[in-house]
């Protein structure tokens, strides 16, 4: 029968229309909020998502995954004193892997020895050319460079990143990735410990 | 987000009547009136406007905006949308569909390469930033920006015209009428800007070499 | 499951003695050809030894040597390994090389590339013109020799970075404080503007011709684009039409042209795998996929097996969400606005979180490193993978095909109006779902397997009336086969690590050349490599499937109403990243 594609064409359109009335209704009659809740943008993300799939930004968002990138920090320690403790040693390691080359370090010297210092006096990161790929922090043997996870970062002019806009604290990392920043610590500490037990060793034996 | 609402947050109107009656200045309900229809250009140069689409679709739905409404002539267009690396080749067609745009008219530079030429900056035949060219409103970082970041940004662009004034917007302003106007760059051997053409002269004269 | 058929090896140089030799430069193979015998072993290569789908051109500049070099790859479509036979001329202008354009139709546009980037004149072809730059633009920027305007050094990491790495704009150190320039004592005002006579001039016009009754009427010549809503990017089509009837069609292209190639030479192996996420911007992981496949072929590097298994799902789940976008934008050009594109979109949607977690991104995966990956899927990911591809997507597939294949309308559109036949989609060296729906069973999966598609079992899908309908319906029948080795992979998938080497950002790669190909969604994407033993690779030539694939439009679209032009432009798939890279 000439016409009934075309019927089947708007039954498919007709239940998908139905269905975000009987998933906001099935929803309410289980109690359960299905907007602005984490439960419920979890929901409209998964297999089972049915009716109404907007995610309504700004006032929800979607759920990031621990691996989501954007523009690149550079992570500090909280010192006893407020002191930023930059973990950055000013290898050149992420500038001389970045695709874009896009970050520019100025490594310290010490003012005496004219050595240098394993501390950069600047970093630059022109967020206009960065490219995302997240090599800085891949290959980072210092972790000191992570990727960060904010995204409303649209500006009324050109976004060059000097080091006191890169600069976030360590508590800021571990909240938006908890499980990287578990393991790194824990390898951290186990390092730490190999060379402890290393000094130790080596403290005792000459006594021996 | 106050400016959401027509009404002018300091006046004290009933309840019943707040659909009916609005207390406001001009300037908010001129702003009131272009920020909650900023219609794009449908225009796109590269991978950003794949997220500029998705930015469309059903997940983030820019409607809920009132930015719906893309239009592929840029005769009805408010906003000119530079979703991805513009080229040399391609500028001139740009230049020619901003100027065709009616005042008030805004630039959004969508991603790293529309902000200023982004991983392809180097590239012999792209164009190391669309300000170079066009006066930009928002610049949004990214390669490609999420379309929750593009929306970011159009909010960004919706406060800038929340606080603009109707006096002093140069598109009324009788001396300032030219001032959107952009000369179209030409394609010669390498991408003249009219603009500059004394400077490029007396530069091409002074060359060493061949 | 078929092993690759085996075929016995060409040897060109046994067959024409005198006018090929073998290629004998360490890490090199192939044949050296002679330039005035090119056409006749470039017949024999064609007829005798049947091999009928010349996939790239390309050139190669060796500057040292004094010497430029096209390279040709021909495969057959019967499947099997290929052939590679080079050519070699002076490097003094004019540097002219003949074309094969009437042995292979396909290398058309591939040897207008090679003139515009490289300045070599393939003596025959019939429309040599510039087609990434412009008529008049200074210079074939490929050349060895040639500089951009932002040349900051010869290879990447550029020196000014790190230790004094001051930030400064690239602007600051050209002269023209822009990315410009101009010959000596260029004269911008004096400069008359060059008309795209030639352009015109390529199309077939004909002067006004009396219709019965003695009612003159004149052809007309449209440009569509680059700014039109749907040439799927910044595509531009000059036509001519005879009332509403295409009679002779020119794409320009160029207006995505973002250089790729030159900046590939500058990186490092490494610096190109986030470049080629945005050849094609649909499928990141798939580009991913082409490059290090090239440049393990290269290294001589194992992958580790767990990480096969993943880049197998990430290119397949790559593949799907391609052909589902395919599937709406077609509408979209149609005039099905919206509705259909949006549920497609929210399935893409749902492949992208899954990218997104595995990768970091959505779009630019940047996923895959030389020797394997870059990090393991986590369990509630692979639970999300197993949740869409067992039940999810093939479900939406279903509904999909519920509300489209039937529907009265899209037939009419669709049906019986040609695309291609198998004849014509070989001779242009069309590859992917075109030509498959032309019935040619040509997949590269199957036909010259890569990574671990051996071991799968799944059909090579393919149509054979070769008109819109089938175009379209092969894109579901690719979603069922994907979705087939999607839950093989998925299954058979073992523990283990995730990559053969340890990570670094220098690798080293021995001297010699390698072209890679997969099956990418769009057709056969392939990588032409030349490494000198440097950090950086000296030639790094993308094939990509969309810009071969348009050689054939003029073919398609000639004597189709100009309403159909849109949908048949959308059959090729083109994605304008990967057409001008």
């Amino acid at each position: 029968m000439y016409g009934k594609g075309l019927l089947k064409s708007l039954k498919v359109t007709w239940d998908r229309f139905w269905d975000t009335y009987t998933e906001d209704i099935s929803w309410m009659l289980r109690g359960k909020k299905r907007y602005n809740t984490v439960e419920g943008v979890a929901h409209r993300s998964s297999k089972n998502t049915r009716g109404i799939f907007t995610v309504q930004y700004p006032e929800e968002q979607l759920i990031q995954p621990e691996e989501s990138r954007f523009i690149p920090f550079l992570v500090f320690n909280e010192g006893a004193d407020g002191k930023k403790e930059v973990l950055c040693t000013s290898c050149g390691i992420c500038a001389k892997v970045c695709p874009p080359q896009c970050i520019w370090i100025v490594r310290s010297n010490d003012p005496v020895t004219g050595r240098p210092v394993p501390e950069p006096t600047e970093f630059y990161i022109d967020a206009d050319i960065c490219m995302n790929c997240g090599f800085c922090a891949e290959y980072c043997p210092f972790d000191a460079i992570k990727m960060d996870h904010d995204f409303a970062i649209a500006s009324y002019g050109r976004n060059i990143y000097n080091m006191q806009k890169l600069l976030k604290p360590s508590s800021y990392y571990e909240s938006i990735r908890p499980q990287n920043f578990k393991i790194e610590e824990e390898a951290r500490k186990a390092k730490e410990a190999a060379k402890a037990a290393k000094a130790e060793a080596a403290a005792s034996a000459p006594a021996a | 987000m106050d400016y959401e609402k027509l009404s002018l947050p300091n006046y004290n109107i009933p309840e019943d009547i707040q659909n009916a009656v609005a207390i406001t200045t001009l300037d908010r309900l001129y702003n009131w009136g272009r920020r909650s229809s900023v219609w794009p250009l449908m225009f796109g140069l590269a991978c950003c406007a794949i997220e500029m689409i998705a930015a469309q679709t059903a997940r983030y739905d820019m409607a809920r905006f009132g930015m719906e409404v893309m239009r592929p002539t840029p005769r009805q267009a408010d906003m000119m949308l530079v979703s991805g690396t513009v080229t040399k080749k391609m500028l001139p067609a740009i230049i020619r569909l901003y100027n065709q745009m009616p005042e008030p008219k805004y630039v959004v530079a969508m991603g790293a390469c529309a902000s200023s030429g982004g991983p392809f900056k180097e590239g012999y035949n792209v164009v190391a930033g669309i300000d170079k060219f066009l006066p930009v409103d928002v610049y949004i970082p990214g390669c490609p920006p999420t379309p929750q970041a593009l929306i970011a940004g159009m909010i960004k662009l919706q406060e800038k015209i929340d606080k603009e004034s109707i006096k002093t917007v140069t598109w009324y302003n009788k001396e300032k009428v030219d001032g959107n106007y952009v000369p179209m760059p030409i394609l010669g051997p390498d991408l003249i800007d009219v603009r500059r053409n004394a400077e490029i002269r007396d530069i091409a004269a002074t060359k060493e070499g061949a | 499951m078929a092993t690759a058929l085996q075929t016995s090896t060409v040897d060109l140089a046994a067959r024409f003695p005198n006018k090929a030799a073998a290629d004998t430069r360490p890490g090199f193979t192939g044949f050296i050809v002679n330039k005035e015998n090119l056409i006749e072993v470039a017949t024999a290569v064609r007829d005798e030894f049947g091999y009928d789908l010349l996939t790239a051109v390309t050139a190669v500049d060796y500057i040292a040597e004094n010497k430029m070099e096209v390279v040709y790859h021909a495969y057959k479509t019967t499947g099997g390994p290929g052939l590679t036979f080079k050519v070699q001329a002076e490097r003094v202008d004019p540097i002219e090389v003949p074309s094969l354009i009437n042995i292979w139709a396909g290398a058309d546009f591939q040897e207008r590339e090679a003139w515009d980037l490289y300045g070599i004149k393939f003596t025959g072809h019939p429309d040599l013109r510039r087609i990434l730059m412009w008529e008049g633009y200074e210079g074939h920027p490929l050349r060895k020799d040639w500089k951009e305007p932002f040349f900051e050094e010869e290879v990447k990491p550029f020196k000014s970075r790190w230790p004094e790495g001051k930030h400064t704009f690239a602007e600051q150190k050209n002269p023209y404080r822009d990315n410009l320039n101009f010959p000596k004592d260029f004269d911008p005002e004096n400069f008359v503007v060059e008309k795209e006579e030639d352009l015109y001039a390529s199309l077939e016009r004909h002067t006004t011709k009396d219709i019965e009754g003695n009612m003159k009427t004149d052809h007309i010549v449209v440009n569509m684009g680059p700014h039109h809503p749907s040439t799927h990017g910044v595509l531009r089509v000059a036509v001519t039409l005879d009332g509403e009837t295409i009679i002779g069609l020119k794409p320009v292209m160029g207006y995505l042209h973002r250089n790729h190639d030159k900046i590939g030479e500058r990186n490092t192996y490494l610096q190109n795998i986030p470049y080629t996420d945005r050849l094609d911007y649909f499928n990141s992981m798939s580009n991913n996929f082409g490059y290090v496949t090239t440049v393990e072929k290269l290294m001589k590097i194992p992958v580790a097996e767990r990480a096969e298994y993943i880049r197998v799902i990430m290119a397949e789940l790559s593949r799907v969400q391609n052909h589902l976008i395919f599937i709406g934008m077609l509408m979209n050009d149609l005039g099905t606005m919206y509705t259909p594109s949006l549920y497609a979109f929210e399935e893409r949607e749902l492949i992208l979180d899954i990218f997104e977690a595995v990768s970091g991104a959505r779009m630019m995966c940047n996923y895959y490193r030389f020797g394997g990956v870059v990090r393991d899927i986590p369990d509630d990911v692979l639970q999300k993978i197993k949740d869409l591809v067992l039940e999810r997507i093939p479900a939406k597939t279903d509904e999909m095909e519920r509300f489209l294949n039937e529907n009265e309308i899209l037939v009419a559109r669709l049906k019986g109006i040609h695309v291609l036949n198998a004849e014509d989609a070989i001779k242009f060296s069309v590859t992917g779902p075109v030509l498959r729906a032309s019935g040619v069973p040509y997949d590269i999966r199957r036909a010259d397997p890569y990574s671990i598609y051996d071991r799968f079992d799944f059909d090579v899908a393919v149509r054979h009336n070769g008109d819109m309908m089938d175009n379209y319906l092969i894109r579901f029948d690719e979603i069922r086969q994907s979705l087939r080795i999607l839950e093989q992979a998925i299954k058979q998938m073992p523990q283990g690590p995730i990559n053969s080497q340890k990570p670094a950002y220098q690798v080293r790669v021995p001297a010699g050349e390698a072209y890679g190909r997969i099956e990418s969604p769009k057709g056969e994407l392939g990588f032409y490599l030349v490494s000198n033993g440097k950090p950086n690779p000296y030639r790094y030539h993308v094939r990509p499937a969309s810009f071969v694939n348009l050689t054939a439009v003029e073919t398609m679209c000639k004597g189709a109403k100009i309403a159909d032009f849109v949908a048949l432009l959308a059959m090729l798939d083109i994605v304008m990243g990967e057409l001008d890279r």
